[in-house]
């Protein structure tokens, strides 16, 4: 499976809580290559992808934090104008319902973290029409 | 299993005369020994010679709260200093406390409630008790170390908090019964948790006590999950001797009221008079056995109920409902009646929730429930957080008629408590 492992952590949205899990990532050794936040009022998620996601699920539950792995897809695109446009037309047209995304751009090419309910038939849609889906050794390595 | 099976299936019409002798006795000595008493009875025109039925109970003068702090801190004592054996103070947490004493006699009453009450839950000589309630003027650890002790078990005193050591002492002496409050209970069941214990395979517990807070059956069965253990409500306060006044039977059918030693009205809390068999109200109990400090019907401000009918053990006390709430413990929220058991029913009832809430009232009438969230009860997807506080809401506004707050917060973030929960924080500038 090619699907990237992403860590979600919950946190109160108060001063100090983003703070506190990159604290904990840091005392564990663990390096960070993406991440992003989303909070919703008092709450919020942070997802993160990391190079070594073991131990840090492990040190974030240790410190009683609620964790959880998510599945997303990392998929390689052109660094060119229209190229998110490329990968939302080809979902949508296989009818592929995408629930959250990201980009980030490293070394003249972009990644775009996909989050949606049918990953597996995302993969499928995207590898068919010639795209690259990192691995998780890819993404961890990435830079 | 029976303590005393004669007394504790002793036929109704028995039991009811066994009371009416007892109450004559008691109001009697209360009218030669207690000023309060004299005073009260003068005042109603009451002659406590004069009881003739149990119905002439309703004749005699209620005692409030109230009544024992203005008493403190002589009480209402009815016997001759020198007969004062223990001294407990309730556990008030406004004003003054209410001074409660008991004679030789009532400290060997009281744990011999206890006794009883455990035999029927099926505790043994060959049990380990160990007691994790504060020892002190509270009379919940004590009555309940002399009641097990009474009982023949091996009673280990080793009060609330360090739970490394209770763990310790668990392991090393085997313990099969705990006495405990249900926010520590369940603080601990986390603890066991963290370290990776479980309690079924680990521990020897089989049963637990829970008292000196109020609970739900939804908490109740949490408890009984987590800690792999029975666990048996019981009924009591400071005022009427400690814990021992109600238990339940292994049935779990609701609480047994030893109506040889007490007798158990439940009344209008408006108008002081019986409401029909069956329906709530607030809970009226007179001593019957107690000799240093005897009280009449005293109000307790507990919201229960009788069952009808008889229990499958053969008992026949009557059974009390768990106390749905407390007169004085309502939360008036938007004009709104509400018991905070009422969002702890809710709350315990959803798996994705741990086991900490905190109800915080602000500003002119906003009221905001504080939730943790359980550990497995994140599957990492923020939608879904939102799901759950949407449902909370929806869920705790049809049970309590006006939409809170809610804020789901992490585990393990509000504060714990290894005595009793502060359930309630109440900021309100009204």
């Amino acid at each position: 499976m090619t699907a990237v492992k992403l860590i979600s952590v919950f946190s109160e949205n108060k001063p100090g809580q983003t703070a506190r899990v990159t604290q904990i990532l840091a005392d564990a050794d663990v390096n960070l290559r993406w991440v992003t936040i989303a909070s919703m009022g008092t709450f919020g998620v942070m997802k993160c992808l990391v190079d070594k996601p073991a131990p840090a699920i492990a040190a974030l539950k240790d410190n009683g934090l609620a964790v959880h792995f998510l599945d997303a897809l990392a998929v390689e695109v052109e660094d060119k104008p229209g190229a998110l446009n490329g990968v939302a037309k080809l979902l949508s047209q296989h009818g592929v319902n995408v629930d959250n995304v990201s980009g980030f751009v490293t070394n003249q090419r972009a990644v775009l973290v996909l989050e949606a309910h049918d990953i597996a038939k995302a993969r499928t849609v995207l590898e068919s029409n010639g795209l690259r889906v990192l691995t998780q050794e890819e993404m961890q390595a990435a830079d | 299993m029976f303590w005393d099976k004669e007394i504790e299936t002793l036929d109704r019409s028995s039991l009811e005369q066994l009371q009416l002798k007892r109450l004559r006795e008691t109001a009697q000595r209360v009218a030669a020994h207690v000023p309060f008493y004299q005073q009260k009875f003068a005042e109603a025109g009451v002659d406590p010679t004069d009881i003739r039925s149990l119905d002439d109970l309703r004749r005699l003068p209620f005692t409030t709260n109230a009544d024992l702090r203005a008493t403190y801190p002589r009480g209402l004592v009815a016997t001759p200093p020198g007969e004062l054996l223990r001294l407990h103070t309730s556990s008030g947490t406004t004003g003054k406390p209410k001074a409660l004493f008991f004679s030789r006699n009532d400290v060997d009453n009281a744990a011999g409630l206890i006794a009883r009450a455990m035999t029927m839950t099926g505790v043994t000589k060959d049990d380990v008790f160990q007691n994790m309630m504060t020892y002190g003027l509270f009379t919940g650890a004590l009555v309940m170390h002399y009641g097990a002790e009474k009982a023949g078990c091996l009673v280990i005193p080793a009060g609330p908090g360090n739970s490394e050591k209770q763990l310790l002492l668990m392991q090393d002496f085997r313990s099969t019964v705990v006495h405990i409050t249900p926010s520590y209970a369940l603080y601990f069941a986390g603890f066991l948790e963290s370290k990776g214990i479980d309690p079924r395979r680990d521990l020897a517990l089989r049963k637990a006590f829970v008292g000196a807070e109020p609970y739900t059956d939804e908490t109740r069965c949490k408890i009984e999950n987590a800690l792999g253990v029975e666990v048996y409500n019981s009924y009591g306060l400071s005022e009427m001797g400690g814990p021992g006044v109600a238990f339940e039977c292994s049935h779990k059918g609701g609480m047994h009221v030893w109506e040889d030693h007490f007798i158990a009205e439940i009344v209008d809390p408006q108008t002081g008079e019986p409401v029909a068999e069956g329906e709530y109200g607030e809970l009226v109990l007179t001593t019957l056995c107690r000799e240093a400090m005897p009280i009449l019907r005293y109000r307790t401000r507990d919201i229960t109920a009788f069952i009808p009918g008889p229990c499958a053990c053969g008992r026949s006390h009557r059974r009390l409902q768990r106390v749905a709430g407390r007169t004085d413990d309502v939360l008036v929220v938007r004009g709104v009646n509400i018991y905070p058991q009422q969002i702890e029913q809710v709350l315990m009832g959803l798996t994705q929730v741990g086991r900490n809430y905190l109800i915080v009232l602000d500003g002119l009438d906003e009221m905001t429930v504080k939730v943790e969230l359980a550990g497995s009860g994140f599957d990492g997807r923020i939608e879904n957080v939102v799901r759950l506080r949407d449902e909370i809401v929806a869920r705790l506004r049809a049970e309590i008629l006006t939409k809170p707050n809610v804020e789901l917060v992490p585990p393990g973030s509000l504060p714990v408590s290894e005595g009793k929960a502060k359930r309630v924080i109440d900021n309100r500038t009204l």
